[in-house]
């Protein structure tokens, strides 16, 4: 199993005003090919802005980071996009559905960016729909469905273009705790079963449990790591 | 097209905002057709008759001239065609049926291709002294039939006495030319039966209009038809059929200036309540646009996407104000008979309401869509 993402001495610098707060120190990391990997550690602690990070949603202040191959902090802006609109999914912790899309048109809205026709669009927006269990739901809007099943709409918008990392930010923080099982099974069976490599932020232990790897970040460095890596490859805080 | 869907479920997805919204371009826009009507008709009128010179009194318009001008006119080179008119007015039933009539020589017809009358009523008219015809438009109003007496209510002095004129309705007309189409309130009977019946002014006509087919002889032509009677008591001015209209109803107002402010006024007003409206639209919306640009919207797709809205916005207003402001127009020409000087709704005018439309859009969304384009992903997605 190859090396999908390589940080190396990454740092992020907020200038707040006159003052330069500096949340990333020097992360070096890299992480494998279909790996599961949770991020925790306290709040303000650099997780989400690592995350954003990896996900080509923000740019480093210093050193660089590569996501198969591409050295993803050399993108420009629309550069960036285009690799993201192809690369990879987010999963947000509040869903961000477009509230006045039906759930199938907000799984279709990345496929907007392709070349497929109408009915490609549908047809695999109703794929990616029952793959999580929700395509009987296809006409609702976002309103009309609970918050699990919203984040699984989410989901399914973040595999549409079959990406191979996805990225989540506290998935299952505005979740009960049966919808987090079933969202956190739905990115385990991703991950596991269709090669998707899951790189999630959570506060929730229960929910790292769910990952083959955490790793801890704490003022802005990697502290510690834990899981099974000495079964998998790739993950070297 | 791919993104119409998202741009249109943007667009109501404050629904009463945006119906209120686009109720305020649709009034504007129905304003724009009908204003833009009026100045199109002011334009337009008289365009049709670019061969056709008129020769009335240099002192002012309706000032007799004696008939005796008809046969040095024929002489002069480059006339192939002549018709004289003398006109009065009358008001019908009621003072507020106010009607002018036209009586004029025979040729008239002829000189006036875009007057489409059948034969039969064409050589009706021609046969009958007192007959007269009428727009279909006017006789409709009326509730005129050919073979009905119409009774008017003058100013002008019979040798009788009387002021009232009876004329035989002996045919309709429709105009075909839209340049032409104020004259569809006009009643055209025979210069021979008003010359006979009037009191004062007999041999006298009020214009003449002389057909000068050639386009290169009509300055000439103008030139010397007013250089026969130079000098005289009744010196003529000779001008074009179109500069004609466009003089005398210059005299009556300045449309031009008065439709352009007004409708700046109304634009003006359009533009800073569909911007503001623009501009909620898309602060309500940051951090939807933020996730539209983490799943890979590039910023010009984003920029696109909210000049877009504001285009379709102003294009459904406008298209739906433009088409009550046709039916308006047409309701008002086949109520009123005619509508002074309101043209239809031409092409022209909904070319340039959508053109309108399209430059309100673009300037209402540019701001607004710049925000989107620039907004930074990580801020708008945590609420900073």
């Amino acid at each position: 199993m190859g090396t999908l993402i390589e940080i190396r001495n990454l740092s992020k610098v907020y200038e707040r005003g006159r003052q330069k707060v500096e949340v990333l120190h020097h992360i070096n990391l890299d992480v494998a090919d279909g790996d599961f990997v949770a991020l925790m550690g306290p709040s303000g602690s650099g997780k989400t802005t690592l995350l954003n990070l990896i996900g080509g949603l923000d740019s480093p202040t210093d050193g660089g980071v590569a996501i198969a191959d591409t050295r993803i902090d050399r993108l420009s802006e629309s550069a960036l996009a285009k690799w993201r609109a192809s690369n990879v999914g987010f999963v947000f912790q509040f869903y961000n559905l477009l509230p006045m899309l039906s759930a199938r048109k907000n799984v279709e809205l990345p496929l907007l960016l392709t070349k497929l026709s109408a009915a490609q669009r549908k047809r695999n927006a109703g794929t990616a729909l029952k793959l999580v269990g929700l395509d009987e739901r296809a006409a609702h809007k976002p309103t009309e469905l609970s918050g699990g099943q919203q984040q699984r709409v989410a989901i399914a918008r973040a595999i549409i273009s079959d990406p191979m990392l996805l990225i989540c930010d506290e998935p299952t923080g505005d979740l009960d705790r049966q919808s987090a099982g079933e969202v956190l099974t739905l990115l385990q069976l991703l991950n596991r079963d269709y090669g998707k490599t899951v790189v999630m932020v959570t506060h929730d232990i229960k929910a790292a449990e769910y990952a083959r790897h955490t790793l801890y970040l704490e003022k802005g460095t990697l502290v510690e790591s834990q899981g099974a890596m000495a079964d998998l490859p790739g993950v070297r805080p | 097209m791919k993104y119409l869907d998202l741009i249109w479920a943007a667009l109501f997805r404050r629904r009463v905002r945006t119906i209120f919204t686009l109720l305020s371009v649709v009034t504007a826009f129905l304003l724009f057709g009908l204003l833009d009507s009026v100045r199109n008709g002011f334009a337009t009128a008289g365009q049709a008759g670019a061969n056709r010179l008129v020769t009335a009194s240099k002192i002012s318009f309706g000032l007799p001239l004696p008939l005796s001008l008809y046969e040095r006119f024929r002489e002069v080179p480059g006339v192939t065609q002549i018709e004289y008119a003398s006109a009065l007015a009358g008001t019908y039933r009621d003072p507020q049926n106010f009607i002018p009539v036209e009586g004029h020589s025979d040729s008239f017809l002829d000189l006036y291709p875009e007057w489409k009358i059948s034969p039969s009523e064409r050589e009706m008219y021609l046969k009958t002294r007192s007959g007269v015809i009428a727009s279909e438009s006017l006789a409709q109003k009326y509730h005129w039939k050919v073979g009905d007496k119409i009774p008017l209510q003058t100013s002008f002095n019979r040798k009788d006495g009387s002021t009232n004129w009876t004329f035989d309705l002996v045919g309709t007309f429709r105009i075909t030319d839209p340049s032409m189409q104020s004259s569809n309130g006009i009643v055209y009977g025979r210069w021979a039966y008003v010359n006979e019946a009037r009191e004062k002014g007999t041999d006298t006509v009020d214009w003449f209009v002389l057909r000068v087919p050639d386009a290169n002889d009509i300055d000439r032509v103008a030139r010397e038809v007013d250089a026969l009677s130079a000098n005289s008591d009744h010196e003529t001015k000779t001008v074009t059929e179109f500069a004609f209209y466009a003089d005398f109803l210059g005299q009556l107002a300045n449309i031009g200036l008065i439709v352009g402010a007004i409708m700046g006024a109304v634009f003006f007003t359009l533009l800073l309540l569909t911007g503001n409206t623009m501009a909620q639209a898309v602060r309500e919306r940051i951090p939807e646009m933020a996730t539209l640009k983490a799943i890979g919207f590039t910023p010009r797709i984003v920029f696109g996407l909210v000049m877009g809205e504001s285009v379709l916005l102003l294009l459904l207003g406008s298209a739906l104000g433009l088409a009550v402001a046709a039916a308006v127009i047409y309701e008002a020409r086949s109520r009123v008979g005619y509508a002074a000087f309101m043209s239809p709704m031409v092409q022209a005018i909904w070319l340039r309401g959508l053109a309108l439309a399209v430059i309100v859009g673009l300037v209402v969304g540019v701001f607004p869509a710049l925000r989107g384009m620039r907004l930074r992903i990580v801020d708008a997605l945590s609420g900073r």
